[in-house]
């Protein structure tokens, strides 16, 4: 059973929990996932999203979210004039993926820096989301959790040095999931913590041979 | 651990620890969250917050929601509270909850209590009772928390999403949520409380779930209403005396039977009943091309 707040509660804006509250989420997780502030945005829906999404107003939820607001704000509203007034270009077309769960969405994010990102996720309803797939690495993320994604090569050892210096800063892993490319190539390491991991982890997972990149995405 | 699966465990709960149902839900919140009492309840406090600034803003609002298909009834049920055949505090609950579900519709912010296409029904009663003078915002809380204990144990055996269940298992679950915090408002007793949920949701078994264009619009703005004003007629013939028949969490487990046979067409997915009417589709065209 879950908890109170998920009966009465999420504070929100309507009018849909899975297609405007889930649309903020998912677009506040690909705003974290990119890091920066974004300057361009392509955005494909599936299902649902791409049959109903003007009446309900998905597409200026999705907006919200990579500006980074919650899904109790009122400007969700007006998001897209307010990205437009922060110099972010955006746009949506319609998409069909096959299996896929009829909500979901494919984000493309340019940074500031020129930084891409290119996140999958579906809204799975109560406003409830999964992050499916994040630059093509198969990941299985809920936005409940602080989590870390180590990107490595494919060789024994990593995880070992990756978790050690989670547990010495006293860092519980919640769920841990590896995904690769193919054997010795490149993989991911998605790591779920109770605790927020402090830079000083990233960094020293950084330093670590055969790691290419690591950065974290807060729960949201 | 303290913990219930039916509304049954709740009132035994309630009675062996000679407490209100409220308790209860509180005590298990704690545990289960580890949060104080105290940041629970203001938690609850804020959604009580958010209800009335909606209840208020759709009262005054006449704005449209983004397809076009509602808005502005609210305005027209707040005009004729002093008229008409039920009566003051029906016709405030109607409006009231036509109010909610208009500031949902236009995207402004809710509760989703238990979901948002059935937000206005638990905040309106509570406006309603509060309105009346005979509480205040601490007794709403708590009739928050029993209304959340109920929608609890009706998502646990049954559903409380339209996808699943159909209509019943949000307007109907929330109408149960919302007949029980009456209940507990007039301090009725724990059994009480659970016989107000099971006439509310007895009277809804079977709504269907078929929504214009599959917008949270036609019919659900106005069903916020009826609702509203079912869920008071649940608490009022409790507290006279009233009995259901059939017990509380056979009525949930009826509810959860009936949603498993309901078709696909009849559960939110826009396939059957008054999303294909003529109407319906020619409006659903109209707004989607």
């Amino acid at each position: 059973m879950r908890g109170m707040f998920d009966i009465v509660g999420p504070v929100m804006i309507g009018p849909s929990s899975s297609h405007t509250a889930g649309a903020v989420r998912l677009g506040l997780m690909a705003g974290k996932i990119l890091g920066e502030q974004p300057v361009k945005a392509e955005i494909k829906l599936h299902g649902s999203f791409a049959q109903t999404y003007r009446g309900h107003g998905t597409d200026r939820a999705l907006i919200a979210g990579i500006l980074g607001f919650q899904p109790d704000d009122e400007r969700i509203r007006n998001s897209m004039d307010i990205a437009r007034e922060r110099g972010m270009n955006f746009s949506f077309s319609k998409v069909e993926i096959f299996e896929a769960h009829p909500n979901t969405a494919i984000i493309e994010l340019t940074g500031v820096s020129g930084r891409r990102t290119v996140v999958t996720g579906a809204s799975i309803g109560g406003g409830n989301i999964n992050i499916l797939n994040i630059d093509g690495f198969e990941v299985n993320l809920s936005g409940q959790y602080p989590a870390m994604l180590v990107i490595h090569r494919d060789v024994p050892g990593v995880i070992n040095k990756v978790t050690w210096a989670l547990s010495r800063f006293e860092i519980n892993i919640a769920f841990m999931r590896l995904s690769r490319k193919s054997r010795g190539e490149e993989a991911l390491m998605l790591l779920e913590t109770d605790e927020n991991v402090p830079e000083e982890v990233v960094e020293e997972c950084k330093q670590v041979h055969n790691v290419s990149d690591v950065f974290t995405v807060p729960s949201i | 651990m303290i913990n219930f699966n039916t509304v049954a465990e709740l009132i035994e709960l309630a009675n062996k620890g000679n407490c209100r149902i409220h308790d209860i839900v509180l005590q298990r919140e704690v545990e289960l969250s580890r949060r104080s009492e105290e940041s629970i309840r203001e938690e609850m406090a804020h959604s009580w917050k958010v209800m009335q600034e909606s209840i208020k803003k759709g009262l005054d609002s006449r704005d449209k929601s983004i397809s076009g298909l509602t808005g502005g009834n609210a305005v027209k049920l707040k005009a004729f509270i002093k008229q008409g055949y039920t009566g003051e505090s029906a016709m405030m609950g109607a409006a009231a909850a036509v109010a909610v579900s208009e500031v949902n519709a236009s995207m402004g912010r809710v509760v989703a209590c238990p979901t948002a296409g059935s937000c206005g029904i638990l905040p309106a009663a509570m406006y309603v009772a509060f309105q009346k003078q005979e509480c205040n915002d601490n007794d709403i809380v708590n009739a928050l928390l029993t209304a959340s204990g109920i929608g609890m144990v009706v998502e646990k055996n049954a559903s409380i999403a339209g996808a699943y269940g159909g209509c019943q298992a949000e307007c109907g679950t929330a109408a149960g949520m919302a007949a029980a915090a009456l209940v507990e408002l007039a301090g009725g007793t724990p059994e009480q409380v659970g016989n107000a949920v099971a006439l509310a949701i007895k009277n809804l078994l079977g709504l269907a779930c078929d929504p214009v264009a599959g917008l949270v619009e036609v019919p659900c703005v106005k069903r916020n209403g009826f609702e509203a004003v079912h869920a008071m007629l649940a608490a009022d013939m409790t507290l006279a005396g009233v009995k259901s028949v059939i017990p509380v969490d056979e009525v949930i487990e009826a509810m959860n039977q009936i949603g498993k046979m309901m078709p696909t067409a009849l559960k939110e997915t826009a396939e059957g009943g008054l999303a294909v009417t003529e109407t319906g589709l020619r409006l659903a065209k109209k707004i989607f091309s």
